[in-house]
């Protein structure tokens, strides 16, 4: 189990909600991949347009718990509003925060993050910032209030995997009893399998399943792959060396020269 | 009056904000509201009166990633 801000999740996936070619495709995906948590956001409705209710009404057959994002947001002002707003829909003090820094790359904005992190704690949210594999960014935002990391893997979108491992290794190892969640960049299974044997405690993805030629197929090869990755680090794995060692036993061998 | 709702120039005639949200067809639409970038929970629409020039913002739940 999975504990964030003291709620247990059973599953270590967790899932957005956008990009799907269709709503049954969406709800059978989310079916297969056994995610508990589900990734959505606020967006402009007009009037008499009803989407959201629409939308939400297909959320909460899922049976997920919800972790409303701030997608998009460029400052700080726009990100609290938008946590504010998010957190009177969904009725949750869940927020993943995301103050966008660099529109090719969408890096989050550290010092932005760091900010928006401090206030909304002190309104009681509990925040899941999106942020990098930055050790010092990391503490400063522990010390503003959050209670779980999420770096990314790669930048949104893009598929790359995990493209600073050793940057992910230190982040895990600097802080070992936080919460942290590779957020982004996941293109497929075997990479979050390898966020998984690394230590980390979860891995959201949208893209890289929304995408795929069969949604609903390609989730359940995450949800696999992360439960492989979850279990190969609980089983403390061997140590990689250089040199060869033979697993048959050498003694006892036949000597046939 | 004209007001800014979701980026485009409106024109309403009422003045309070749930006055307003009703005619522009929100009735009982899950939304929430922010005006002049500030967040304006539900419990408190009823205490704000807009006046021209302010920009509304109305949201609703959407996918997200």
């Amino acid at each position: 189990m999975a504990t964030f801000y003291g709620t247990e999740v059973a599953s270590r996936l967790m899932l957005g909600t956008a990009q799907y070619p269709s709503p049954a495709i969406l709800a059978d995906a989310f079916r297969r991949s056994g995610a508990g948590i589900a990734t959505v956001s606020v967006r402009r409705e007009s009037g008499g347009e009803r989407a959201g209710a629409a939308f939400w009404d297909l959320v909460k057959e899922l049976g997920v718990r919800v972790l409303p994002n701030t997608a998009g947001c460029h400052s700080v002002r726009e990100a609290v509003t938008t946590a504010q707003m998010a957190r009177e829909l969904f009725d949750t003090p869940w927020i993943k925060l995301e103050v966008i820094g660099h529109a090719d790359t969408l890096q989050p904005d550290p010092f932005g993050l760091v900010e928006a992190a401090r206030i909304l704690t002190d309104e009681g949210f509990q925040v899941f910032p999106y942020t990098t594999e930055d050790v010092v960014l990391a503490d400063r935002l522990l010390e503003a209030g959050c209670e779980v990391l999420m770096p990314w893997g790669a930048p949104i979108g893009t598929g790359l995997g995990l493209t600073n491992i050793y940057g992910l290794r230190t982040l895990r190892a600097q802080f070992p009893d936080v919460p942290m969640v590779v957020d982004a960049g996941l293109g497929l299974p075997s990479q979050a399998a390898m966020a998984m044997e690394m230590g980390y405690d979860a891995v959201l993805l949208n893209t890289a399943v929304a995408k795929a030629g069969d949604p609903a197929a390609m989730a359940e090869g995450f949800a696999r792959a992360v439960e492989a990755g979850r279990l190969a680090f609980e089983a403390d794995p061997m140590e990689p060396r250089d040199m060869a060692a033979p697993s048959t036993p050498v003694i006892g061998k036949a000597f046939l020269e | 009056m004209k007001i800014t709702v979701n980026g485009e120039a409106t024109e309403v005639s009422a003045d309070t904000l749930p006055a307003v949200l009703d005619e522009l067809g929100y009735g009982e639409a899950k939304v929430a509201t922010a005006v002049n970038e500030a967040f304006v929970p539900a419990a408190a629409r009823g205490e704000v009166t807009l006046s021209p020039g302010d920009r509304l913002e109305i949201v609703a739940p959407r996918q997200g990633g």
